[in-house]
């Protein structure tokens, strides 16, 4: 006679509660290929834990984030956010779509002239820039946003001596009825500082003003916001000419729209809550449209949005090291990928899926990393299939933030594979070794 | 000997009413074979050859899950060693 | 006449200490000379008391939280549909009506008929938007201001005079005399919520509410006021009586022509002097609507017209001075009927 098949035994409490309205119940979706390949080959093929990134749905989003736009506004610009995902063959993806680059360092700015970027198609942001960065920038006609009033004058002079104009945009803060209100960057728009900095720019021969720029948050899920914040900047560009008679080139809305990953504490489903492209774009485009602005000198549209067009495109594929029971009976569950390498697990409620789900039992567990740290919890309760040693799980919307705020601590970091249009796989980041790490490393001879 | 309190109803869905202090709890077909097991007194021993026997699984595994089990069920007090 | 054979779906079963609206709902429908429904509680846990009263509750089907994602939600929804073929959906809860409005047309193609208010009228009357609408619709509204730290809500609570009020995003508001509590109920408010709390100006006056039914035009379909007569510690009427107060009427006929609300609202509002402030705008039908329906207005069943497309007269009138009283009622029921709905997922 043929043996069942066996799954581990299990008795669960039955809570009967009321409704709480806060439930912490999750559906269970099996993940067991990412665009067809399976999630078992992955990961005998590159390890575990390993990250995925899709080409395919990285090409599919931007392509959705563009049509949203450009079918609502005449001239729109994507401009890829470095600092969200930095690999060179995801910025090539992003560049090869048409992206310009968005960069807030001299490193990321370096990057983006290496994968090709002309230097007329990156936006230096961000409030570190040195003199000789800005010397740079200005050198290779950059697009050069500014923050703060030192930067203003140390770049009028830079101008002055290098006797090349530079191209300038300020970034600009306000109040767009969201919480909390960003006033670290920029200039406040309500206060008159904004107006401030750009009299001094439009009367300093050495500075040219093409661009005002915002970027009122991250993980916005109201598009109204936008739609007041792009009304703001329109009143600029018109006062702008009619103070000046000088024409604005364009508009820069930075990003921070929301992904479909859930916050941690937020009620309802990340996919639930996130707007989608077109709600922004409907927002932003009619405020622009609807302005004071003449209809044959509308600007140029810029788009920074990092964290919505590459989350959904990574994954991270991980191994259950262990099952155990906490004190009080409850089910906890260690996993190889820790927090310093899943940084957003701090503030999301991550998807994690099984690979497989055979019959209806599930039970809450905790989720904890290989870190020999408390802090390493990647899910303080999510209900899985019952789990054993050895089975994989997949942490979905992983692309933004992680590969770049990653810490090698305790372990080193994983493979990174890219899934090509093909389905055909590329490492494009090699796991660290301890040689990877050791080599910055510098012994004083008194200790070899 | 693990023991399950006697007076607990298993009904054959696998709910499980425990009368004396008034809580429910649910149980998965195998749950379920094992607690039976456990009601007609079986001891450890012979619940693991039978359940080697009927399911494809090895002893060291069944043996993790096994007490596993019992873990909770002693930790919702169904059940006691004697 | 014979009546109309129906089937509604209706949430909010919890008729507890802090009721859902479910069950007056329900009883609203029963006593339709209009309607014959057949009711199909839709239930979050397996204790909401709706479940057991079957003498109201033809069947009742267990659904996921939207919490786990309104596709979860929607798809069990179709799926009972499929067997009971639901004419009509009212949800009841505030959290979930978020997942119903997203799929209102998703489950129109499928032939359940809702009656519920944009996803943009929900969101401009969110709490923490309020004093913005009042300045939209020219409505008076207490002070208030979002925080998100302590610095800030020692400065809010600074501008107002004590009390003041501290709210949660979506539920619970206390009243607190001092800054120490103010902190309390702040740490309290966001553990559960998140931020923003919401520090709000205290009006002192007496509060009274409406009940109302926007048919999605402009025009108010029916509207009763009453004063809380009794308000338990969770502040929640126990008892209420009808008022004629028409400037409250009229406020209510001004915000459901400007914002052509569609469907069941509740406007909590406090008359302080000779000013009417509104402090809340709840998007659904309240709990106490069965004090309506027994004041001549019966909401429920004009709202499953409304949803069915059918043309609705607009209530002119109702009864001054009714009262209701609230009770609570122990019943007997079987572990049977709780291990059939664990099990089944249906009673």
């Amino acid at each position: 006679m043929e043996k069942l098949k066996f799954e581990r035994p299990f008795i669960k409490k039955i809570t009967t509660g009321l409704p709480a309205k806060f439930g912490m119940k999750n559906r269970i979706e099996v993940v067991n290929n990412i665009d067809g390949l399976p999630v078992e080959e992955l990961m005998n093929d590159y390890g575990s834990p390993v990250f995925v990134i899709s080409e395919r749905t990285l090409r599919q989003t931007i392509s959705e984030a563009r049509l949203a736009f450009s079918t609502r506004y005449p001239l729109v610009q994507f401009a890829w956010s470095y600092k969200t995902n930095y690999l060179d063959a995801v910025c090539r993806v992003f560049h090869q779509e048409g992206s310009w680059a968005e960069v807030v360092s001299i490193f990321e700015y370096k990057k983006a002239l290496q994968n090709g970027v002309p230097g007329a198609q990156i936006i230096f942001n961000g409030p570190d820039k040195s003199a000789e960065d800005l010397e740079l920038a200005i050198n290779n006609n950059s697009l050069i946003h500014i923050d703060h009033f030192d930067e203003l004058y140390m770049l009028a002079e830079l101008s002055k001596k290098t006797q090349k104009k530079s191209k300038v945009a300020i970034r600009v803060n306000m109040d767009t009825g969201i919480y909390p209100q960003w006033d670290r960057f920029g200039f406040n728009y309500e206060n008159g500082e904004a107006w401030e900095a750009l009299n001094r720019i439009l009367l300093n021969q050495h500075l040219d003003l093409v661009g005002l720029h915002t970027h009122i948050g991250t993980y916005i899920t109201s598009p109204s916001a936008y739609r007041t914040a792009a009304s703001k900047l329109a009143n600029l560009v018109v006062e702008i000419r009619n103070k000046y008679n000088h024409a604005i080139q364009y508009i820069d809305m930075g990003g921070g729209f929301a992904s479909q990953n859930t916050l941690r504490g937020s009620y309802l489903q990340g996919y639930d809550a996130a707007p989608s492209f077109d709600e922004y774009a409907d927002a932003i485009s009619s405020a622009l449209i609807n302005s004071a602005i003449r209809p044959d000198s509308l600007p140029l549209l810029i788009l920074e949005t990092g964290r919505a067009l590459v989350d959904n495109a990574g994954y991270l594929l991980t191994s259950v090291l262990a099952n155990k029971r906490l004190a009080d009976g409850r089910r906890a569950t260690i996993i190889d990928a820790g927090v310093n390498i899943l940084f957003t697990s701090f503030w999301y409620d991550h998807t994690i899926s099984p690979t497989r789900f055979d019959n209806d039992h599930t039970e809450e567990t905790t989720i904890y990393g290989p870190l020999c740290m408390n802090i390493d919890c990647i899910r303080p309760a999510i209900v899985l299939p019952l789990l054993k040693k050895g089975d994989r799980l997949v942490v979905q919307r992983v692309g933004a933030y992680n590969m770049t705020q990653w810490l090698q601590f305790i372990t080193m970091r994983p493979n990174i594979v890219l899934i090509d249009t093909h389905g055909k796989t590329h490492l494009i980041r090699k796991g660290e070794t301890v040689e990877t790490i050791k080599q910055q490393e510098q012994l004083p001879k008194h200790l070899e | 000997m693990l023991k399950l309190n006697k007076n607990i109803a298993i009904s054959d869905t696998g709910y499980v009413f425990d009368p004396s202090i008034g809580e429910s709890y649910t149980l998965n077909p195998i749950g379920l074979e094992i607690v039976e097991l456990l009601k007609a007194n079986k001891t450890d021993n012979e619940i693991k050859s039978i359940i080697l026997e009927r399911y494809d699984v090895d002893d060291a595994t069944f043996e993790r899950y096994y007490i596993d089990f019992t873990g909770m069920l002693k930790n919702y007090q169904l059940a006691k060693d004697e | 006449m014979s009546r109309k054979p129906v089937t509604i779906a209706v949430t909010g079963l919890n008729n507890i200490d802090s009721p859902g609206p479910g069950i007056p709902v329900i009883r609203g429908l029963r006593e339709s000379a209009f309607f014959e429904p057949r009711i199909v509680g839709l239930a979050y846990e397996k204790l909401e008391p709706g479940i057991f009263m079957h003498d109201l509750v033809d069947k009742t089907y267990m659904v996921p939280y939207p919490s786990e994602g309104s596709n979860a939600l929607i798809e069990r929804v179709l799926e009972i549909h499929r067997q009971e073929k639901i004419d009509v959906l009212i949800p009841n809860f505030d959290a979930e009506l978020y997942a119903f409005m997203k799929s209102a047309e998703v489950l129109r193609k499928a032939g359940i008929a809702t009656f519920l208010p944009t996803i943009a009228q929900f969101e401009e009357r969110h709490k923490s938007n309020l004093p913005e609408y009042g300045e939209r619709y020219g409505l008076d509204i207490p002070k208030s201001q979002a925080v998100g730290t302590l610095e800030e809500l020692e400065k809010a609570v600074k501008e107002y005079d004590f009390p003041v009020m501290i709210k949660g995003k979506y539920y619970d508001a206390y009243i607190v005399q001092n800054l120490q509590q103010a902190q309390n109920y702040f740490f309290k408010i966001s553990a559960k919520w998140g931020t923003p709390v919401i520090v709000q100006e205290y009006i002192i006056g007496t509060e009274l509410n409406v009940t109302a039914l926007g048919d999605g035009e402009g025009n108010t379909t029916g509207a009763v006021a009453m004063r809380k007569t009794y308000i338990t510690d969770k502040g929640k009427a126990w008892g209420g009586i009808t008022i004629d107060e028409p400037r409250l009427l009229d406020i209510t006929n001004k915000v459901m022509q400007q914002t052509k609300w569609r469907g069941g609202m509740e406007i909590e509002m406090i008359k302080s002097n000779d000013k009417i402030y509104i402090i809340e705008i709840n998007p659904r039908i309240p709990a106490w609507v069965y004090l309506a329906v027994g004041a001549g207005q019966n909401h429920p069943e004009a709202l499953a017209k409304l949803a069915l497309g059918m043309k609705v007269e607009p209530f002119e009138s109702y009864e001054v001075g009714k009262m209701f009283v609230r009770y609570s009622y122990d019943m007997i029921v079987s572990i049977k009927e709780l291990e059939k709905l664990t099990i089944n997922g249906e009673l």
